[in-house]
């Protein structure tokens, strides 16, 4: 008996040997040849840095994501001390990384580099998490994490709370240019998970009406610096 | 008459009847339509960008053997393991055979419509292992023991009296009328599901030839809970989810999310390249992809329908289907329901038990205006109904069809047959009609006029 691939691979040879016609196209066809093109049909994602930026702040405010802008460093951490102290967070886990150290000093809870072991239930127990991230698409209000810019995988999902400390030349336009940073920084060697966070976790599943933190965190905090 | 065709029709009846539930399906659906347009209106050009998806898709599937084989050199090359099924059951024996071999104790599952289709739940089960759905949908399909009703949003027919009553009785949770409160219960029962699980099961959305990872959609994080917390993740995909570039999918992701569920972007699109990496702190020690042909070889092998496998499995089909809102999911039987599914079906488990779903449309062709990948969804219901008749036709299609040619052909007895038929249309009114019971039942014939159109023609004298 032949294995299973080579059968696959055959039947796939075979079918196709018919050709298929293309799909009734609208536009002038361009739109087809794919691939890092601009794409000025899909929603705007801003021309200039500022546009971009308005365009971010609409997206997150309708996601029900909280935009936080501060001027430097120190003002990032005190954000996030302030949320920190009003939310009565007792653990928070965090991202080892040269911009959230300062952030995480400013704590008073109790803090954990979570990148220093995996401990599910340890980190199932911290209110928060504290990350870096990629790249932040203005276009959609989504945040493009990483299983290394955002201490693996779990640190920016199990959590009741994410935090992520961001950097405004972190903005980009659109989805591409974001997939784009993404494949020039990382080339071949692609960090395991790369993560497209677009608001709080959320769900329609009853009634379709809809709820906050189905499974991931129900808050989703953006501090943004500069 | 097919079992399915009959057990079809009765669903479908009593469904159609009952005004209640479609009231509230409709009601359900209202915020959809709604939200669907407003992110719709953010694109500068939505059908410039329906190209562009539907090319991405075809690109990929018409050049099927290449792109899959570049997929698996570069997913193989990040660390993944590959595994081929030609269908159902040697899926299954693969995902138990994995089970078997790393000693799996609980396993957790987020949505995948492929597992649903293979039965992966049951065979699981049979074998002894625990396994719990983490899509609140699913989880609440999962604990009535019924299929999901629509395959993107499962259990959108239950109401929320029906979901407390359902938690009280299997996690003995207090009532409660509150949607967020029962969300918050099933959080709160699946968080430590997920830490002891051993192997995390998911679906793929898009298989992505370039890099050789796979992407997932989700609104909820627990299909990032399930690839990140279990030592072991096996995801399942049917072989025509691959798309050639990593950029596809800037134009794939919003429109599935806006399409399907009025969203600008669903929560979590995570793209996953392999197991734990060196120097990553966490993620499974294994990572397996069974990649499932299960018929769509049949699909592909037919040049008219091959766009069905372009399915990106939106859901928006369903949302604007007459037929859909008027009978239910349940009604269709099937693991893939609406529109798409009545295309589908009849390929992956025969076209003479399932054809009687190409019949259940009005032809409107909602579903191909909705469609952001182009599927010719309607068209394709009635390549169906074509190839069914020509497969095998029943006694009343052969005598129809030739006595239909047969008088066409004759002019003067397509006369006499209409004189006929004026004068005795009164009277077939009031007969029990062969065939046409159904028919007639809602029904009345129209009233025949005094003259034909060709005796009218004739007589105008120009
Ligand atoms: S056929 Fe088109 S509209 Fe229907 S689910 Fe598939 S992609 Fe969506």
């Amino acid at each position: 008996m032949s294995d299973a691939r080579s059968d696959i691979f055959a039947r796939i040879r075979e079918a196709l040997k018919v050709k298929a016609p293309k799909p009734h196209l609208k536009g002038d066809g361009a739109a087809g040849k794919t691939s890092t093109v601009a794409k000025p049909w899909l929603p705007d994602g801003g021309e200039t840095a500022e546009d971009s930026l308005t365009i971010l702040a609409e997206q997150l405010a309708k996601l029900k994501a909280v935009l936080i802008r501060v001027p430097d460093h120190a003002s990032a951490a005190k954000a996030v001390a302030e949320l920190s102290a009003s939310k009565n967070w007792k653990k928070v886990a965090y991202h080892g990384h040269d911009l959230l150290r300062p952030v995480v000093a400013a704590l008073t809870c109790e803090t954990w580099e979570a990148d220093t072991s995996f401990d599910k239930q340890r980190l199932e127990g911290c209110d928060a998490g504290i990350t870096t991230c990629e790249s932040i698409v203005a276009q959609l209000g989504s945040i493009l994490v990483s299983s290394a810019s955002s201490g693996g995988r779990a640190l920016s999902i199990l959590p009741h709370v994410h935090v992520v400390v961001a950097e405004s030349s972190q903005i980009v336009p659109d989805l591409g240019a974001a997939l784009a940073l993404a494949k020039a920084r990382h080339g071949d060697q692609m960090p395991s998970m790369l993560s497209f966070i677009t608001g709080p976790s959320r769900t329609g599943d009853i009634e379709r009406i809809l709820v906050l933190g189905a499974h991931g965190p129900k808050e989703l905090y953006l501090i943004l610096i500069g | 008459m097919s079992d399915s065709k009959a057990i079809f029709l009765k669903d479908a009846t009593v469904n159609a009847a009952d005004g209640d539930q479609r009231a509230f399906i409709n009601k359900a659906l209202g915020g959809y339509y709604t939200n669907r347009d407003l992110q719709k209106a953010r694109y500068r050009d939505w059908e410039r960008a329906r190209d562009a998806a539907s090319m991405a898709k075809w690109s990929a599937v018409n050049d099927l053997a290449n792109v899959l084989e570049k997929f698996v050199g570069n997913f193989e090359r990040n660390g993944g393991v590959v595994h081929w099924a030609r269908d159902a059951e040697e899926a299954r024996t693969i995902i138990l055979k994995i089970a078997e071999d790393v000693k799996a104790k609980a396993i957790v599952k987020s949505k995948c419509m492929t597992t649903e289709e293979i039965h992966l739940n049951d065979a699981l089960e049979k074998a002894g292992y625990g396994v719990v759905e983490s899509d609140l949908g699913e989880f609440i399909q999962q604990l009535r023991g019924e299929a999901p009703y629509h395959f993107v949003f499962p259990c959108m027919h239950v109401k929320r009296e029906a979901i407390s009553a359902l938690f009280t009785k299997h996690l003995g949770t207090a009532p409660t009328d509150s949607p967020e409160e029962l969300t918050m219960i099933a959080r709160r029962h699946l968080r430590q599901l997920y830490i002891d699980a051993d192997i995390g099961i998911t679906g793929a959305n898009f298989l992505v030839a370039e890099t050789g990872q796979i992407s997932i959609t989700e609104n909820e994080g627990n299909a990032r809970l399930t690839a990140a917390l279990p030592r072991i993740h096996i995801a399942l995909s049917g072989i025509e989810k691959v798309v050639n570039h990593l950029d596809d999918l800037s134009v794939l992701l919003p429109m599935l999310a806006t399409a399907g569920a009025g969203q600008p972007m669903t929560c979590y699109n995570t793209l996953y390249s392999g197991p734990r990496k060196k120097g990553e702190c966490d993620g499974p020690e294994e990572f397996h992809l069974v990649l499932m042909d299960n018929a769509r070889t049949r699909i592909l092998a037919d040049p008219e329908q091959r766009d069905s496998l372009h399915c990106i499995r939106c859901g928006a089909c369903l949302n604007v289907c007459p037929i859909f809102k008027n009978i239910g999911g349940l009604a269709y039987g099937t693991t893939y329901q609406g529109p798409i599914g009545s295309v589908i079906t009849p390929h992956l488990r025969g076209l003479k038990q399932w054809n009687h779903l190409s019949g259940a449309s009005s032809l409107c062709g909602a579903c191909t205006d909705a469609c952001p990948v182009r599927i010719d969804l309607h068209h394709h219901l009635l390549h169906n109904r074509r190839n069914a008749a020509k497969q095998s036709p029943t006694l009343f299609d052969l005598a129809f069809h030739h006595g239909f040619t047969f008088v066409i052909k004759r002019p003067w007895l397509f006369a006499l047959g209409g004189r006929i038929f004026r004068a005795t249309l009164p009277l077939l009114q009031k007969l029990p009609l062969p065939y046409m019971g159904a028919w007639m039942k809602t029904r009345d014939l129209p009233k025949a006029p005094a003259q034909s159109f060709r005796d009218q023609w004739k007589n105008q004298n120009v």
